[in-house]
């Protein structure tokens, strides 16, 4: 288990990778209104601290314009990602190489990612020649060999093989294996398993969770899968049309979720073992939302239940309602707001602070006041 | 080897009948070589007007050319021509073309206005200025560099249109994160998805480029001196050939020049179903 | 159970291969009574989207069917020519194929795309009648009427989809094959296409089949299953007892790797890889991913038999 750091101390040393306020905006183009990708998010991942973070959302939530605004593939139309304390796209040469090498990625679509004109070594050997990270090529063998086998996978059965002739969860560890080549401290997985067959992505997504607790990797585990977000995670964000509407974490968002939109989306998911009551009379369904769609409000105010009118005159704050959990919902006013930036406090281990509403059933939440 | 070989002709006839073409052309020109004096192609070195005979398979012309000498020599001038250029053409096409594509941007459109409206002036029209413009008699790589100077437009475009498409490939990104820079993406990675689309591509300019001179020389704009099948053609028209009943003389060099399409079509739909696997009609 | 509405016997399709012969279904068999709910579960080469499309006699060259019998109703399929076929493509039996909410026709109308399917079959009427018929059909699926007048791209993906499912069911069939229908939609939106469909079943008196890979879906939406692996059925049985006492070692393997949202660190999967299908391993297919195999499953290819009210393909169930 990683030491837990003492907030103070922890400020003093700045987080690998944060997000201050970003947003994305895409411009609409002639006569279309512009797009809102993301609106305002801050996050913050500690070196120190490995965990894995889950970003839940659907299409167009925005979350997989989060992984590429933090991976540096995207620039931010607000806001900052900063790296070690600097700007993303104010780093020197050298510092974006440091950066490559402490934050990678691992791709949804175990099959685009490779360039079909090569056998699978390439996407191995490239960054192990980029970063000059071996000596020798039978340095580099090894080094590849190793990675290999630490997802789980044999050298022999996978090197000198095309990409049509690995199946999809062999080419998607193969990504993993390269993104362990280069020691990151952050893995930025968009999507890692949503095409592999199930019964895989439980190998797969092990995997990434020994990575975090046997090698202290962080890892941001982008995805619209809820179940294996619990099942893998320690922290869950749910994102909904660009905006944050809740995070906390992992057991307690999806025990006791308190966002509406959360709420449906676990009602949603169809269980095995559970009484066959999920199949829902339509246009109950339909008649749910109340309210309007409002570009200045609540972005779920159009489908929830229990909007009223302050939900459409401004988007609300996110709310800090336990230990380890903020929601932007306008019923939890009560509760002290959360200052851009300060979400991080709420995703991480940190000893009860003095007045802090508690979080009795949380068994990582050290001393309870 | 073979039955791969014969397999993949069953499968891919095109490319065959274009590389048959391409071969028979090439071996006429060897042998030819061999049975002929190339110094007969030139003017008062036999007698005019001769039909085909033992002699001279081919015939004759009115200023005294071994036709049959004068194919063996201009077609490979022909050719030469239309290498140059439409190597030059997509050669530069090409860099232009990934330039801009990668990079986008300003130098993107740049690139993309500069080929755009080139691309609609009439470049038959151009041509003929710019040989017109040139003082003294054009040599045969002069009249490669004057095709040439068209030749990059359309290949710009369409080189352009794929990169555009391969760029945005998942494992660009994946490079890109590998730490590789812009001209190693372009080299490493995307170069050696299109080569068969730039073999297909170079073929095509080559074919263009053999037109566009063949042209130049029917209207008298080309080199001269040359014995090369499209200055054949304009002599054909200055002495009217074809009305005094001479059909010896067109006859050779349309033929040639047929082949020269046909095996140069032939070898682009070859080739671009190679790069093109759903134009694929078998398994 | 009293005269089945869709009889499939010993069906078999193969592949010709280079390399050897793909057997992409192997001797499957079930029968589907008039309303009910079929759920055909595998993953990714398992042939369960073939197996759909040999019902429907659409195996193009180099895939042919080899062995088996179709049957819809009383009507043996293979007795009908190919005109006979087309006939009974959508008036019989519907697909949905996999993907079709992306495979809209992009520059007609939907209205359009329904009107064609009527004239496909022959049912040629007047303006007034088809537009009734189609704001009707839109109307079931829970869609406005006005979107017959729209283009696919003007709809979103659950709207998309129920277009498909309009168009499927818009000559009233018996039978509805439904290929993965909600892959590429939210949960939310997924469960409100799962209960039109339900929906539309029940009025149309047809049978469904659905073919997918997420058990939850199946406990939830159809009564009873059919696991397949390597082009074969393993195992058929009532969704509840499926869920409950699954009694081949693959089915229990998919249910166990359901992710729960009850409690954590349970995340199971199944170790080893799908067989390649042209180089299948002798006996039973799942035998080198098995933790119970035995020498007569590495050996001998266990049969489909009835244990209990259920039918299982195991030596050791």
């Amino acid at each position: 288990m990683a030491p837990k750091w003492p907030a103070i101390l922890r400020d003093a040393v700045a987080p690998l990778i944060e997000a201050i306020d970003v947003s994305k905006r895409f411009a609409g183009g002639l006569g279309r209104e512009s797009t809102l990708a993301l609106a305002g998010l801050s996050l913050a991942v500690h070196a120190e601290t490995p965990s894995i973070i889950a970003v839940v959302g659907e299409s167009g939530s925005g979350k997989t314009t989060l992984a590429r605004l933090l991976l540096g593939l995207a620039e931010p139309t607000g806001g900052e990602v900063r790296y070690r304390g600097t700007d993303l796209h104010k780093l020197t040469r050298e510092e974006r190489r440091t950066f490559r090498r402490d934050v990678q990625a691992v791709f949804q679509d175990p099959y685009g990612v490779y360039n079909p004109f090569y056998r699978v070594d390439h996407v191995l050997t490239a960054p192990v020649r980029r970063f000059q990270l071996a000596s020798s090529r039978a340095e580099a063998r090894e080094l590849i060999g190793e990675a290999l086998r630490g997802v789980g996978l044999q050298p022999e059965e996978i090197l000198g093989r095309f990409p049509h002739q690995l199946s999809g969860g062999q080419r998607q560890r193969v990504m993993v294996a390269r993104a362990l080549l280069l020691g990151p401290k952050l893995i930025v997985a968009d999507e890692p398993v949503s095409m592999v067959d199930a019964s895989l992505r439980a190998t797969i997504l092990s995997s990434l969770r020994k990575l975090t607790d046997d090698r202290g990797i962080s890892i941001l585990y982008i995805t619209h899968d809820l179940a294996t977000a619990f099942q893998v995670s320690d922290s869950i964000l749910v994102l909904y049309r660009a905006h944050l509407v809740e995070a906390g974490a992992a057991e307690r968002v999806i025990a006791a979720p308190q966002h509406p939109y959360t709420q449906l989306l676990i009602s949603a998911i169809p269980r095995a073992h559970a009484a066959r009551d999920w199949l829902i009379d339509e246009d109950e369904e339909t008649r749910k939302g109340r309210a309007p769609l409002s570009a200045h409000g609540c972005c779920f105010a159009d489908r929830c239940p229990h909007a009223a009118s302050d939900c459409l005159a401004a988007p609300p704050d996110l709310y800090h309602t336990e230990q380890r959990r903020a929601v932007a919902c306008v019923r939890f006013r009560d509760h002290p707001a959360l200052s851009a930036g300060a979400l991080g406090e709420v995703l991480h281990f940190t000893p009860a602070l003095p007045g802090a509403p508690c979080d009795e059933s949380f068994p990582h939440s050290g001393q309870a006041e | 080897m073979m039955r791969g070989a014969l397999r993949y002709v069953r499968r891919n006839p095109s490319l065959a009948v274009g590389v048959a073409l391409v071969a028979a052309l090439s071996l006429f020109i060897i042998i030819g070589h061999l049975l002929v004096d190339t110094e007969d192609a030139r003017p008062l070195s036999v007698p005019a007007l001769r039909p085909p005979s033992w002699d001279y398979p081919f015939g004759t012309d009115r200023q005294g050319r071994d036709l049959f000498a004068v194919m063996v020599a201009g077609t490979p001038l022909t050719l030469r021509i239309g290498f140059i250029a439409g190597f030059l053409g997509v050669g530069l096409g090409t860099v232009l073309a990934f330039t801009g594509a990668y990079y986008r941007g300003l130098i993107d459109t740049i690139i993309r206005g500069i080929a755009d409206i080139g691309l609609t002036v009439p470049g038959l029209l151009v041509l003929i200025i710019i040989a017109v413009s040139i003082k003294g008699t054009l040599t045969v790589n002069q009249m490669a560099i004057v095709v040439a100077s068209l030749a990059w437009l359309y290949p710009t475009r369409t080189i352009r249109a794929q990169v555009l498409s391969l760029r945005e490939r998942g494992y660009v990104e994946v490079a890109r994160l590998s730490g590789m820079s812009g001209p190693g993406i372009i080299f490493f990675e995307l170069m050696p998805n299109l080569l068969p689309y730039l073999a297909a591509t170079l073929v095509g300019a080559v074919s263009s480029a053999i037109l566009a001179s063949i042209g130049l020389e029917v209207l008298g704009l080309g080199p001269i001196d040359a014995p090369t099948l499209g200055m054949t053609l304009y002599w054909v028209n200055f002495n009217a050939a074809m009305i005094n009943g001479w059909w010896w003389w067109w006859t050779a060099p349309t033929v040639i020049i047929l082949m020269v399409f046909l095996g140069l079509f032939f070898l682009t739909i070859g080739l671009d179903e190679i790069a093109n696997p759903r134009l694929r009609r078998s398994v | 159970m009293s005269e089945p509405v869709l009889r499939v016997d010993g069906l078999s399709v193969a592949f010709g291969h280079p390399l050897g012969k793909v057997h992409a279904v192997d001797d499957v068999s079930f029968a589907l009574a008039a309303g009910e709910r079929f759920g055909l579960a595998g993953e990714s080469g398992s042939g369960k989207s073939t197996l759909a499309l040999a019902i429907l006699r659409m195996i193009k060259p180099p895939g042919r069917i080899e062995a088996g019998e179709v049957w819809l109703g009383n009507t043996r399929l293979a007795d009908l020519d190919e005109e006979g076929m087309r006939a009974l493509r959508l008036a019989g039996i519907a697909l949905v194929p996999q993907g079709s909410m992306n495979s809209l026709n992009p520059v007609l109308r939907i209205g359009k795309q329904i009107a064609d399917a009527f004239t496909d079959h022959g049912l040629h009427l007047n303006r007034g009648e088809e537009k009734r018929r189609i704001a009707a059909l839109l109307v079931q699926v829970g869609l406005p009427e006005g979107v017959a007048r729209m283009y696919p791209h003007e709809l979103s993906g659950g709207m998309k989809q129920r277009a498909c499912i309009a168009i499927a069911t818009c000559l009233r069939p018996r039978v509805i094959i439904a290929d993965e229908p909600t892959s590429a939609l939210d949960v939310v939106v997924q469960r409100q296409v799962m209960a039109t469909l339900a929906r539309v079943q029940e009025e149309l008196g047809a049978a469904v089949v659905l073919i997918g890979h997420d058990m939850g879906l199946m406990a939830q939406f159809i009564d009873r299953l059919a696991v397949m692996y390597a082009g074969r059925l393993v195992e058929v049985a009532p969704i509840a007892e499926i869920i409950d006492r699954p009694r081949h070692p693959y089915t229990r393997a998919l249910v166990a790797s359901l992710p729960s949202l009850e409690t954590r660190g349970a995340l199971t999967g199944i170790p080893g890889l799908a067989p390649l299908l042209r180089d299948l391993p002798p006996g039973c297919a799942f035998h080198p991913r098995c933790t119970l195999a035995t020498e007569r499953c590495r050996a001998e290819r266990p049969l489909l038999r009835r244990v209990d009210g259920t039918e299982v393909a195991c030596h050791l169930a």
